[in-house]
């Protein structure tokens, strides 16, 4: 593909500089000849005529405008008249043919090529895995965002060039490859690496559900190895998806409504997924309880709908206030209203509702309907949707109990499948558990992070990802999972960590007990505050740590040491 | 008919034809070729050369290639006459010319390969 593109490269010039080039040759050809066909007048005043080398010479300074003067003798009337004709001509032939080299610079279409052959140079260049990321939209730009703060390298592809400008406005780490061009297009995701050996996978966020499913069929035909990460807003699509062995399929509208009934049902196990999917760094966000009753539903779209099936499975009652019922479809008794004006609100009986749920598409709207319940029934627990990223410093104005925002939300859902898989399965083995088990896990949690989102990072017990421990295992002397989680700078010291799941072979084991006996080709999922990766990082690669963590005794490494601590 | 075409070919043969003439002739006497003839078979060669840019075929770049091999070699004889006549001041002695044929013969023979392509080409394309 980069060799085609190359080719195209030169093709395209060479084609476009066929005239200039014959203007050229054929100015110098008739100058030339003239020169030498014209008699000329040496010092005694006998005839003469230039030879080939020498036209050829004078012509090359003169029309080039640089002029030595006239050689090897005086020029006669005749040739200075073939002279200035040949200055002219020359001159002209020379400026047309730079402004046509200039022109072909500057054309839109030659520019495109160069573009196209400098990003797959770029992706050729990546060093480490990297994923593909088809569609720079709102999510698309939070997900590169985030992969480059986790240190994954992105490459982007998006048929907006406006988008494909942002991107390289970003502020980002790490260079990321980005191409205005058509993900649906198999050349492209060709172009972006899709069969190279160090593409890791391929995630499809394009508004597009028809490009989505032709990027992952294409990525699975070509590449069967690459997970693939799909958006699909129609369920259709999702088995379509599915079928075909898809990784992970997100409907955006699902997933969205499916938080926020989490978020309302049982909020502890939405912490618990805020807390663990957040970028590490930032603020927890706190605990909060919300009340039991009947819930307002501004809004009755996709998403409107999976809010309240959600809903109404987790056992909440639901009003519904939507513009346009006939449309929409909405059930009987919904209320009709946008749900920014009182009286609509007033009609769904707000003063006995608990919560209210502005989910409408637009940001205004749903600032609109929070403000005007607020002022109704300020007890009201008041959730909103965000639609665009750009409204952050608003809803952050408003105070609102909870806000969702749809990028966000995928994005965080992507990026643990892609750093973390091991997050993803510990989650849904998270929702199976009980209430109060999941409240005992945020309250540990929270008494761990101390106000910031932990950091989440995976422990493979292989001979590259843990040496030390791998080699004590390898040995027939055992390590508990305990071991790991002291301080290598005084083992009394408990390191500010916690294992949340152990996978062994396909067993899945939660929280596990600090006496368990390690296996070699475990893998560990350790949540913990920021910087305590590097601390347990000693017992995992150090022997002499390991050896200390688990006796107390800083064993003698070297071989005069050793000779000289055992006598 | 195209008229892109005939230019084409036209150059192309003209170039082989130049070629040809320069070449005709004893080989080591200077009286048999002209300096003349070999300054249009440089034009000739170089505009066919341009003409043959940016064609995407296989068969466009190996007619490129013989263009560029017979430009080299034409090239390479009108210096050698130059120095030559020039800079040693021996004039041009059977030998010189002699070299100066000869490498007129090479292009010449790359121009025959241009010209066969340029007809296979053809014949193909009538198909």
């Amino acid at each position: 593909m980069q060799a085609r593109t190359r080719n195209r490269v030169v093709f395209l010039i060479l084609r476009r500089m066929r005239v200039p080039l014959l203007v050229l040759i054929g100015v110098y050809a008739i100058s030339v000849l003239g020169l030498v066909l014209l008699p000329g007048i040496d010092a005694e005043g006998r005839p003469y005529r230039l030879d080939f080398f020498h036209a050829f010479y004078i012509v090359t300074y003169t029309i080039t405008t640089i002029g030595y003067g006239e050689i090897p003798y005086t020029f006669s009337v005749a040739q200075r008249l073939w002279m200035v004709f040949s200055i002219y001509l020359g001159v002209i032939g020379w400026v047309y043919a730079l402004g046509a080299l200039i022109a072909l610079a500057r054309d839109p279409a030659f520019r495109q090529v160069l573009v196209a052959g400098r990003f797959a140079t770029g992706v050729r260049r990546l060093r480490e895995p990297f994923y593909i990321v088809c569609g720079y939209g709102d999510t698309g730009s939070l997900v590169v965002h985030d992969m480059d703060e986790h240190g994954l390298h992105a490459v982007v592809l998006d048929i907006d060039p406006d988008r494909i400008s942002e991107l390289t406005l970003e502020d980002l780490s790490i260079f990321v490859p980005g191409l205005c061009a058509d993900a649906g297009q198999p050349d492209n995701l060709l172009a972006a690496g899709l069969k190279l050996p160090l593409c890791a996978g391929i995630v499809a966020l394009t508004s597009n559900d028809a490009v989505n499913l032709k990027v992952a069929i294409t990525a699975k035909l070509l590449n069967p190895g690459l997970r693939v990460i799909c958006r699909a807003d129609t369920h259709d699509t999702e088995a379509n998806m599915r079928s075909f062995g898809t990784d992970a399929v997100i409907n955006p509208f699902e997933a969205f409504a499916k938080h926020l009934a989490m978020a309302v049902h049982s909020p502890d196990l939405y912490l618990l997924y805020s807390w663990l999917t957040q970028t590490p760094g930032q603020p927890l966000p706190l605990r909060y309880q919300p009340p039991r009753g009947t819930w307002l539903l501004c809004g009755y779209g996709r998403f409107g709908k999976a809010v309240q099936r959600h809903l109404n499975f987790e056992g909440v009652e639901t009003v519904i206030i939507e513009n346009e019922p006939e449309m929409t479809k909405a059930p009987k008794g919904t209320i009709h209203g946008r749900g920014t004006e009182a009286v609509t609100l007033r009609e769904a009986h707000i003063d006995k509702a608990v919560g209210i749920v502005a989910g409408t598409d637009d940001d205004a709207n749903n600032l609109s309907i929070i403000v005007t319940a607020r002022s109704l029934n300020p007890n009201l627990f008041q959730v909103a949707r965000q639609n665009a990223r750009e409204n952050d410093a608003l809803f952050e104005a408003a105070r609102l109990d909870l806000v969702m925002q749809r990028s966000r939300i995928i994005s965080n859902r992507i990026l643990s499948r892609i750093s973390t898989p091991l997050l993803t399965q510990f989650l849904r083995e998270a929702r199976h558990q009980s209430n109060d088990w999941v409240s005992e896990l945020v309250d540990r949690l929270w008494r761990l992070a101390s106000n910031r989102t932990p950091d989440l990072w995976t422990v493979e017990l292989t001979p590259d990802g843990a040496p030390a421990v791998h080699a004590a295992l390898s040995g027939n002397r055992e390590v508990r999972l305990g071991t790991l989680q002291n301080d290598a700078r005084g083992r009394e010291q408990r390191l500010n960590c916690l294992a949340l799941l152990l996978k062994r072979g396909e067993e899945l084991r939660l929280l596990p007990d600090d006496n368990l006996a390690l296996a070699p080709g475990d893998r560990i999922l350790m949540c913990g505050r920021p910087g305590v990766v590097n601390q347990m990082q000693w017992a995992l690669v150090n022997a002499s740590a390991l050896c200390y963590l688990q006796t107390g005794e800083w064993r003698a490494e070297g071989t005069l040491w050793r000779w000289l601590t055992d006598r | 008919m195209n008229i892109e075409k005939v230019i084409f070919s036209f150059f192309i043969v003209l170039a082989l034809t130049l070629n040809f003439g320069f070449f005709l002739g004893d080989i080591d006497n200077p009286a048999h070729h002209n300096v003349y003839e070999l300054y249009a078979a440089i034009v000739v060669n170089l505009i066919a050369t341009v003409l043959k840019f940016g064609e995407r075929t296989q068969i466009g770049a190996v007619l490129l290639a013989t263009s560029l091999v017979a430009d080299l070699q034409l090239i390479a004889a009108a210096l050698f006459w130059t120095i030559a006549t020039q800079t040693t001041g021996g004039g041009l002695t059977p030998a010189t010319m002699a070299g100066i044929v000869a490498l007129s013969g090479g292009a010449l023979l790359a121009n025959v390969i241009s010209v066969v392509l340029l007809i296979v080409d053809i014949a193909t394309l009538r198909r």
